[in-house]
């Protein structure tokens, strides 16, 4: 056991410490087609300094980094109070999905545009009446004599739509198949009529995701990922990347507004209730325990190819830590947390979200249940 | 960064467990805990094996390991709810290495780690400690009172009661008497978070093992036609089980290694893998007795003795309370530091 950074580590740290000093997106712009703009931006400069896809093998033109440099990464991206690169599910998600089932020729054509946020994707997975419940996917894709699949159906929670040009699309194909075995996973061209984008306001009042509508989108051949029916593996590939991927930075956010609570409540003579002080020393250690049980993932995934029962638990642990944070932020901050359009109002309210997107928080315990312990199937 | 176990960390753990599984199962608990016995034979077998003394230094007759080794032993311990007053010789140990002078080091180390003496480790309120763990039959007390000081006590000079404790897996005393004892000089916090760890790991151990016991009952016993652990209500408390035990682990993991290789992080380590282990302790041991249902709530059973083992534990040293207003403060001081 060594929890320290190793002179490697530390070495990639501190080189991209002084990179992220030296570098950065500039102020944040209002409005968010603008800020989307700066994010792309920043994703440039990125690519530029060979930080966009650290943990991409360098073939592919990433930096090859090992998982504990990537994490220090995310770490390091949310000390440095700068924003995540703007396409962040080509980086998580996309890239590495085609690097697991593209043919030579996809890879080829997608992943340096990904890389250089030139071609921005988005994940067109959630249906209105298929959540949770993923494989329930009714979007229909008919093939054509040519060989081409036309499209039809309606997704949602699609983040970053009206950006895109690609879309990580799985359709219904064989609709005779068992539910899993009739899909198949394609990349879409946003960049067409029949593919319709409508902004989906949230509680925040913001439109961070959409619904898509479409109306016999047109896909080639040569845009199915992984083979046609083969769409229900291909798409798991996606999913435990988005379960691994961004932990370390949340944490880190967690991490500096604990210490801002802390400040805060120190400043105002709040500490010495032993009620907040209580519920502080309950946040510094979910969100410490989180860090260490997240690197002991890695630990894990380093040595057996894959996150042992601790890795199931993180997105668990964050997404109710951040839920405790920010409600008792309205306690401790007091009336700013609760007026509108306050950076801690805005963070209660996008908090209710984090036990749903990605995985309800139910959905997990069922794995945990299933996969982990070996309980039979739930009922 | 890097939570393996070296080889041979792992190889005590996975002996240790093997060991204990063989000689220490359930029905010999029960045997123990209804007679009101200890597992002298295994004690035995524990002290020829070295274990009290593995992170006692050389110089003073251990094995020079340090708190992950520990951590690792007691861990099975507590996964096997032991009858031995190993922990006691261990914790007394702790104190004296780190909080002693060089006599008192030379003069009790030795036979601790050679498992041929016996210790403990209480705290005073008001003139006595009370449901002190392992003082029945221990050579050598320490004490601590509530300002954080420590005195040193031949267990003769030492009143020592035998109380019914709720946990009968061990024995527990209140100890009066002897009100100057020999003063600790050294590094007696260093000692006492050291401790701290070394209980957490105790109760990760009770948690692990309350949870697989759960997780095996859950899968067998049917209701409505069906396994139990298919019903989502059930599938969904083992879930959290099984975060709370894991929680706690890393936590305690981190208190171990903090100890062995960056002290100054150990008062934050020990914090919180106390405060950790003792909520988790308390609350998967509570959940194995309410997933087994009614044959839960019996004496044969066998759960009870890891929730009573549990309820002693997190008590002792301080429950999960007072360990999360210790890493409170000692976050506040941190946050405080980094604004100046």
């Amino acid at each position: 056991m060594d929890l320290t950074f190793n002179e490697i580590e530390a070495g990639f740290r501190d080189e991209l410490r002084t990179w992220l000093q030296d570098n950065g997106p500039g102020p944040e712009p209002a409005g968010e087609d603008a800020q989307y703009a700066w994010r792309r931006d920043w994703q440039r400069q990125l690519h530029e300094g060979g930080w966009a896809g650290v943990h991409w093998p360098v073939e592919y033109g990433g930096r090859g980094a090992t998982l504990v440099e990537s994490a220090i990464f995310y770490e390091e991206l949310a000390r440095s109070g700068h924003p995540l690169p703007a396409n962040i599910l080509g980086l998580l998600l996309g890239g590495p999905t085609l690097m697991t089932w593209g043919t030579p020729e996809q890879k080829d054509r997608y992943l340096t545009p990904i890389l250089s946020a030139e071609e921005i994707w988005c994940q067109g997975f959630s249906e209105p009446e298929a959540g949770s419940d993923f494989a329930a996917v009714k979007t229909r894709a008919v093939a054509q004599p040519d060989g081409s699949f036309k499209v039809t159906g309606q997704k949602v929670w699609t983040s970053g739509a009206q950006y895109s040009k690609w879309c990580m699309l799985v359709a219904r194909t064989d609709v005779e198949a068992a539910k899993h075995k009739g899909l198949t996973y394609f990349l879409m061209d946003m960049d067409q009529p029949e593919v319709q984008v409508r902004p989906l306001k949230q509680i925040t009042g913001e439109d961070e995701f959409n619904e898509l509508f479409l109306e016999d989108a047109h896909i080639p051949a040569e845009n199915v990922v992984g083979g046609v029916g083969n769409g229900w593996k291909v798409a798991l590939t996606t999913l435990m990347n988005e379960r691994a991927g961004l932990a370390f930075g949340l944490q880190v956010r967690l991490r500096v507004m604990i210490d801002e609570l802390t400040q805060i409540a120190a400043s105002n003579g709040q500490l010495e209730d032993p009620r907040i002080a209580d519920t502080l020393g309950e946040l510094h250690l979910r969100c410490e325990t989180l860090r260490l049980t997240a690197y002991r993932g890695l630990t894990a995934t380093m040595k057996y190819g894959q996150p042992g029962p601790e890795g199931s638990l993180t997105k668990w642990m964050w997404s109710q830590t951040n839920q405790l944070l920010t409600q008792f932020a309205a306690d401790v901050v007091g009336p700013e947390a609760l007026t509108a359009g306050t950076r801690w109002s805005y963070e209660l309210l996008r908090a209710r979200g984090n036990t749903i997107e990605g995985g309800t928080t139910e959905v997990l315990k069922n794995i945990v249940a299933e996969r982990v312990l070996g309980l039979p199937k739930a009922r | 960064m890097n939570f393996d176990f070296t080889d041979d960390q792992q190889q005590i753990r996975s002996t240790a467990r093997e060991l204990l599984a063989s000689r220490s199962a359930f029905e010999r608990v029960r045997g123990h805990a209804e007679a009101g016995t200890q597992d002298d034979a295994l004690t035995a077998q524990l002290g020829e094996l070295g274990w009290p003394g593995i992170a006692v230094s050389e110089a003073h007759g251990g094995q020079g390991l340090g708190m992950v080794e520990l951590v690792i032993l007691l861990e099975a311990l507590g996964e096997a709810c032991a009858a031995v007053p190993m922990r006691g010789t261990a914790l007394a140990a702790l104190m004296i290495e780190h909080g002693g002078s060089a006599d008192q080091q030379t003069r009790w180390l030795p036979g601790l780690a050679a498992g041929e003496l016996c210790g403990a480790l209480g705290t005073m309120t008001g003139g006595a400690a009370e449901l002190v763990p392992d003082a029945v039959g221990a050579d050598v007390v320490v004490l601590v009172d509530p300002d954080g000081a420590a005195t040193l006590h031949a267990a003769a000079d030492l009143d020592i009661k035998d109380v019914a404790a709720i946990d009968p897996t061990r024995r527990y005393a209140r100890v009066t008497g002897d009100v100057d004892g020999d003063q600790l000089p050294g590094d007696v916090d260093g000692g006492l978070r050291r401790a701290e760890v070394a209980v957490a790991a105790g109760l990760v151990g009770v948690s692990q093992r309350a949870l697989d016991m759960t997780v095996a009952f859950v899968k067998e016993r049917k209701q409505f036609g069906v396994p139990v652990g298919s019903f989502q209500a059930v599938g969904h408390t083992c879930a959290q089980m099984l975060f709370d035990t894991e929680g706690a682990r890393s936590a305690t993991l981190f208190g171990a290694w903090a100890a062995d290789a960056d002290p100054a992080q150990l008062p934050l380590g020990a914090a919180m893998a106390k405060a950790s282990a003792s909520a988790g302790g308390r609350a998967t041991t509570a959940s194995a007795i309410q997933l087994h249902g009614g044959i839960g709530f019996t004496w044969e059973a066998d759960l009870h003795w890891l929730y009573k083992r549990a309820q002693l534990d997190s008590a002792f040293l301080g429950g999960p309370g007072a360990h999360r207003a210790r890493v409170s403060a000692l976050s506040a001081q941190r946050v405080a530091a980094a604004a100046r």
